[in-house]
């Protein structure tokens, strides 16, 4: 965890904490001091003899410190805030940063859903455990060492007690969190039981009224909700000794010292006896003051486990690297754009898992201009197939090239540059319109953008929403499925690439816009390769190769005539979504 | 619009009814922390008796101020003031004797000084009077260990009657020191000792249970909280959840319930203690000298004001923060989500400068936020030190103007400490209740929120269902002024399979849940075998169809967990006939565990696999009726074939509809309705609609054209 918090702090910062233990060491010294003035004043009140004036020189010289001590404080405040935030800040950043560069490998390993929570809920934690924990670990051994000093050596019996009282605090403490830690992991895990059981309650909405299952999930809710509740009062049951724990230590030291104190007094010369005990009341105090930077460590230290947890998901993350690496970089021919090319592919989500591949052997070759189709049962590796061409998985086994060269060859922004790719799922961003067909873009061209919208059959809906300008809010909530998908269409085109991937991007359109479109694209993008995944037979029943899958292997490869004849799976699909009479009739 | 003084007081209230059914528990509470109050605050007190009497038995000192030294030094006689002790009164005068060192900043080594005390000793017998007269030679006070003399054992004089005397001469100020001869009174002092032991026992014994109490009860407290919002999100009408994020919703339930529950643990005892210690001393403070009071009290209403300017204006911050990381994970959100489509893109950077600019902000408010808070503390402290300083001042100008006399000053000074105490505490407790009112005004406006309509009085039961529905001019919209459904009627025949096509946002599945009752309808009426839906409850009329939607919903449980859902007298038996049927039976066995698997985040099942699944619940509930929202969407056309075929086997006999986007899937449907802009715009079967040569032909023939 520390290693996390140093390295993330700037010079800036670094200096700031330096300023903040001067500002704190001054402060101590002035608390420190406060109290001496306060005695003065109180004995000078009490003596009849003593002037006004003495008593407002001392009454404004413990303002000064006072009002110092309350300056430092508050500036060391300032200077605490901004570390701690700042670091917050930079935290979020490399995280954010460096999940950006993971590929889908890494992001599927930790889910999306925990990488948000990290992001933003354990960045902050940690953030909160810097910005209490930091100013109170400067200042707790500051002032335990400067406590020390003023009474070292002066009684031992004084000393033991208060040795004893904090060994008294550590075990209290320590016994209490070895109690407590295990048993708030598992408030953490059944935290998350209870969102788990309410998230679905609320996912499932429709589901389990029309099931009438709401009391059948309220139970199952309710054995969440006792067990987090049971475990949750062990905890606090445990961590409220604390408290009372260090106001019995607090007060009891102070009655030992003085107890001790009359004993020793008494037996002390007569003289002696002064100095003894006006000794005992600044041992007192300064004992206090040492057993209470103690208890302030201890605060903190019952903060740690939470932040550490969180700085240990965050460290998962930072030391994760991307296993897709950019490549050297290439030169591509120009006879050889938009060539795309499978020899021999073979591809498993896990490489240490031996014997499934999702993908087997796969080869083909899509010439510039060519349109590619892959059609299948779901589960067939179809996504798979073409996710490999813009690296995000790495084939196993086997080579995908693109232009001529091996994907692993490019650098990472060249290959992606060179390929418009709408995913499956129509992702969204929230700004406008503009902003998220021209993604990625640094200058956007407005013609390039208009273009795109039109061949994505987008024009009509893009101008009732006032214009490219137009605002989509988060996720596109505001349009409908279809549109975005044209949308997400509109942006794999407005990018002009040699090579367009569509994975089953038109499956929300309604047929006449999927053939409208589709038609667009021969016409206005004939030079464009194109690979596309489909379930309709009638979205790729023009293309220049249908590659038939099943269960990861190719089981059908030709165009759409040849595999009704000789691809029995293929002939099954067609004849799932269209009549023998409709296909025949089709062919004349 | 509220204020927001009210907001605070009204969701504090709402939060304190729902404390009532642990009303003993909380009394108890309060009955400990006075008791633990009242222990730990008596405790200074005795301590100062501890000091008293330790001091009674050691000595009383004299110093001679600077005008005194001077004129002693001058060559004149100085008489002290009475000095006063618990059981000595005594008046010393100072005499030069021989002042080798005329200078008048110190002593030498020759110098001899006369001394005489007189002195009046009371014990508990008698009072006796000492006069002691002695020549004290000043070097033996400089050569002295510590800069203390002892005289007591010198030349001579009879000290014996006084415990013991010293001189110091250090930092230029001359002491005189009378030991009285009493010894320290130890059986007092472990009499108060053991007293305080006592006390402070009781303090920690009632301040534990207090706490513990008060763990038990915030827990229970956040348990109800929690049944609440779950209960109540069964309650709500559909409409609710339109307008709200369920991690909004998760938020109130888990994050703003679990604030409720720490601080107000927290910040009832605190409030609580701190305010005992406040109000007591502040009657204590006035019933001693009402005017030192009011100064005490003015200097710390400053700091008051300050403290509220504080909470106020970090408040504002906290506020903005909260907002603010809102935003920041709605970004990262989209960012994560959308990691492909960046990448394909070559985004990131693009992304990151737009998560950098909310970054930024976040930090701006965050860190102002944080100072904010951070500062209270230093504040409290200086404020504890003003009215100290105040209260000196002002009591030292009352007692030089002879108004008071200074023992009232020491009480209203022990006072004025106790009083600036609990400052720093209720600052804190009154942030924390702060954020506990912001939490429960969210939690409260959940649980408040319009339920749907009271069935309580519906006692129709509709058993045997024949199976016929008629739509009699149903007028809906999700908002009043957004109607969608302008004027829809149609009758279905028992058993009949009716379709619904168009395209999306025509109100198709608007229509689906306006039979489930999970809307109600603004006009017109939906009939069930000749019974109005308003006259059935939901409940009965979710028993009587059985539905699948295109977003499939499981839950993290085993398959057959999931399969068999609420349905507990289903046997595993027919959990598995239901399988074969949809044709899942043979994806189920490829699954590690079978029928036992858990289905969770990590279970690689695709969402056409899904759709499967929630078919085979379907077909496990067994109702006399179905509805099937775009159930075969993602799946490939081959299996959804197979089911189609279960699914006929299924919907025999019963009246099902069947919304879906495949034409395919319809085409023996025995009613077909054509949906457009929230009209039937077609209805027919398949055959005479593509005669009819309208939208539906158009749509069916747009997959086969070139």
């Amino acid at each position: 965890m520390l290693k996390l918090i140093f390295t993330r702090l700037n010079k800036k910062q670094y200096f700031a904490v330096v300023g903040m233990i001067v500002l704190i060491i001054m402060q101590v010294w002035l608390e420190l001091t406060i109290p001496d003035y306060m005695s003065e004043i109180t004995l000078l009140v009490q003596t009849p003899a003593s002037s006004m004036s003495e008593i407002l020189i001392v009454g404004a010289k413990m303002l000064a410190c006072a009002v110092g001590s309350a300056i430092f404080a508050a500036i060391t405040n300032f200077l605490s805030a901004r570390v701690s935030t700042g670091f917050g800040k930079r935290v979020r950043h490399d995280i954010f940063e460096h999940v950006n560069n993971f590929s889908s490998a890494e992001i599927s390993q930790f889910s999306t859903a925990s990488l948000i929570t990290r992001t933003t809920n354990d960045t902050f934690q940690i953030q909160n455990f810097v910005a209490r924990g930091a100013m109170v670990f400067i200042k707790a051994p500051i002032m335990a060492i400067w406590a020390i000093i003023k009474i070292s050596g002066k009684n031992y019996h004084w000393s033991i007690a208060t040795v004893v009282a904090i060994i008294f605090i550590c075990a209290v403490v320590a016994s209490v969190t070895s109690y407590a830690l295990p048993r708030l992991k598992k408030v953490q895990l059944q935290t998350d039981d209870v969102n788990r059981v309410t998230r679905e309650n609320l996912t499932g909405l429709r589901v389990v009224r029309a099931y009438n299952a709401e009391s059948h999930l309220e139970e199952k809710f309710a054995e969440c909700n006792d067990k987090l509740t049971k475990t949750s009062i062990k905890v606090d049951k445990a961590m409220e000794l604390i408290a009372p724990s260090m106001s019995i230590v607090m007060s009891s030291l102070t009655l030992a010292i003085y107890w001790i104190g009359a004993y020793v007094i008494n037996k002390a010369h007569a003289i002696n006896k002064l100095i003894v005990f006006s000794d005992m009341v600044t041992f007192s105090s300064y004992a206090v003051q040492i057993v209470m930077s103690f208890v302030m460590l201890v605060a903190v230290f019952i903060m740690m486990p939470r932040a550490a947890v969180s700085a240990n998901r965050l460290n998962e993350v930072l030391y994760t690297k991307s296993s897709i690496l950019s490549g050297e970089g290439v030169k591509v021919e120009p006879e050889q754009k938009g060539i795309v090319e499978f020899k021999n592919v073979y591809f498993q989500y896990n490489a240490n898992d031996a014997d499934e591949y999702v993908l087997e052997d796969i080869s083909f070759k899509a010439n510039k201009g060519d349109v590619v189709a892959f059609i299948g049962a779901t589960g067939s590796g179809k996504s798979t197939l073409i996710n490999l061409v813009p690296r995000f998985w790495d084939a196993t086994k086997g080579e995908v090239l693109v232009d001529g060269h091996n994907v692993k060859d490019f650098t990472l922004k060249d290959l992606r540059k060179r390929i418009g790719y709408a995913s499956q799922r129509a992702i969204l961003f929230s700004g406008s319109v503009e902003s998220n067909v021209s993604l990625g873009e640094t200058e956007p061209n407005v013609d390039s953008i208009v273009q795109a919208i039109n061949i994505s059959q987008s024009a009509d809906f893009v101008a009732n929403m006032s214009g490219i300008q137009a605002p989509i809010s988060q996720g596109g909530k505001n349009v409908s499925g279809g549109q975005k998908q044209r949308l997400s269409i509109a942006r794999a085109i407005a990018k002009k690439p040699e090579i367009l991937i569509f994975d089953d991007s038109f499956s929300a359109l309604d047929y006449k816009t999927d053939k409208t479109l589709r038609a667009a694209i021969n016409k206005e993008l004939a030079n464009t390769t194109v690979l596309l995944v489909a379930q309709r037979i009638g979205t790729i029943k023009d293309a220049d190769l249908i590659l038939v899958l099943e269960d990861g292997k190719v089981v059908g490869k030709g165009k759409h005539e040849e595999l009704l004849k000789k691809c029995k799976v293929y002939k099954e699909i067609a004849l799932s979504q269209l009549s023998e009479e409709e296909l025949n009739e089709n062919k004349k | 619009m509220k204020t927001k003084n009210n907001s605070f007081k009204s969701s504090m209230g709402k939060l304190f009814k729902s404390l009532k059914p642990y009303l003993p528990m909380l009394i108890t509470a309060l009955v400990l922390i006075i008791i633990s109050t009242v222990c730990m605050l008596t405790g200074p007190n005795r301590l100062s008796e501890v000091t008293n009497v330790i001091q009674k038995g050691i000595s009383i000192n004299l110093t001679l101020s600077d005008e005194e030294l001077t004129s002693l030094k001058n060559g004149n006689s100085v008489t002290s003031k009475q000095i006063n002790a618990d059981n000595l009164t005594a008046i010393i005068i100072f005499n030069y004797v021989k002042d080798v060192d005329n200078s008048t900043d110190g002593f030498v080594a020759e110098d001899v000084l006369n001394i005489n005390i007189d002195a009046k000793i009371t014990t508990p017998n008698e009072e006796k009077n000492v006069t002691v007269d002695f020549d004290l030679s000043m070097g033996d006070v400089l050569n002295a260990e510590n800069g203390f003399f002892d005289i007591t054992s010198f030349n001579g004089a009879d000290l014996s009657a006084l415990g013991g005397v010293g001189v110091s001469w250090a930092n230029n100020q001359l002491s005189l020191w009378v030991n009285t001869k009493a010894e320290i009174d130890i059986v007092k002092i472990v009499r108060i000792c053991v007293l305080l032991v006592v006390l402070y026992l009781i303090s920690y014994a009632t301040n534990y249970a207090e706490n513990y109490i008060m763990a038990i009860l915030n827990n229970k407290v956040s348990y109800d909280l929690r049944k609440r919002v779950i209960e109540k999100i069964n309650k709500l009408p559909l409409s609710y959840f339109d307008k709200i994020q369920y991690g909004e919703v998760l938020s109130r339930m888990v994050n703003d319930v679990d604030t409720i529950g720490t601080t107000l643990n927290n910040s009832f005892t605190d409030l609580i203690a701190a305010g005992m210690q406040f109000i007591g001393s502040l009657i204590m403070m006035f019933a001693t000298n009402w005017i030192m009071a009011l100064a005490g009290v003015g200097a710390t209403l400053i700091g008051f004001a300050f403290m509220f300017l504080i909470i106020n204006k970090s408040q504002r911050y906290f506020v903005e923060q909260q907002r603010l990381l809102g935003l920041v994970n709605g970004e990262v959100e989209e960012a994560y989500s959308g990691q492909d489509v960046i990448k394909a893109y070559n985004a990131e950077a693009q992304t990151l400068k737009n998560f950098d600019k909310k970054n930024d902000k976040l930090y701006a408010t965050s860190w102002r936020a944080q100072f904010y808070s951070g500062i209270m503390h230093p504040l409290m402290g200086f404020i504890g030190n003003l009215g100290y300083v105040v209260v000196c001042v002002v009591g030292a100008l009352l007692v030089h103007f002879g108004k008071i006399h200074f023992s009232v000053i020491v009480a209203i000074m022990i006072y004025i400490r106790l009083f600036t105490q609990p400052l720093a505490q209720l600052g804190q407790a009154g942030a924390q209740l702060q954020t506990t009112a912001a939490a429960s005004s969210r939690v409260f406006e959940l649980l408040e929120a319009d339920e749907l309509t009271d069935e309580s009085a519906i006692t129709n039961q509709l058993a045997n269902v024949k199976g016929n529905i008629e739509f009699k001019h149903v007028k809906f919209g999700y908002t009043p002024n957004k109607i969608i459904i302008k004027d829809f009627s149609v009758k279905v025949k028992a058993g009949q399979k009716v379709a619904i096509v168009g395209p999306t946002g025509a109100g198709k599945t608007t229509l689906v849940n306006l039979i489930m009752k999970f809307y109600d309808i603004n006009d017109g009426d939906i009939l069930i075998d000749d019974v109005s839906i308003k006259d059935l409850t939901r409940e009965n009329i979710h028993q009587i169809f059985s539905m699948v939607l295109q977003d499939t919903w499981l839950f993290q449980g085993t398959v057959k967990e999931n399969l068999r859902f609420n349905k507990t007298d289903v046997t595993d038996e027919q959990i598995i006939e239901a399988c074969k049927a949809s044709g899942v039976d043979h994806l189920i066995k490829t699954l590690p565990k079978g029928y036992d698997t858990v289905l969770d985040d990590n279970t690689n099942i695709s969402a056409g696999q899904k759709q499967l699944l929630t078919i085979a619940r379907a077909m496990v509930e067994d109702s006399p009726m179905l509805i099937l929202d775009e159930a075969t969407s993602s799946v490939d056309t081959r299996t959804e074939l197979l089911i189609q075929k279960a699914m006929d086997k299924l919907t025999k006999n019963r009246t099902s509809f069947v919304i879906a986007h495949r034409l395919s899937t319809i085409k023996n449907a025995d009613i077909i309705l054509v949906m457009k802009d929230g009209d039937v715009v077609e209805i027919g079967n398949h055959k005479t609609l593509i005669k009819q040569n309208g939208l539906y032909a158009e749509l069916y023939n747009s997959q086969f054209e070139n």
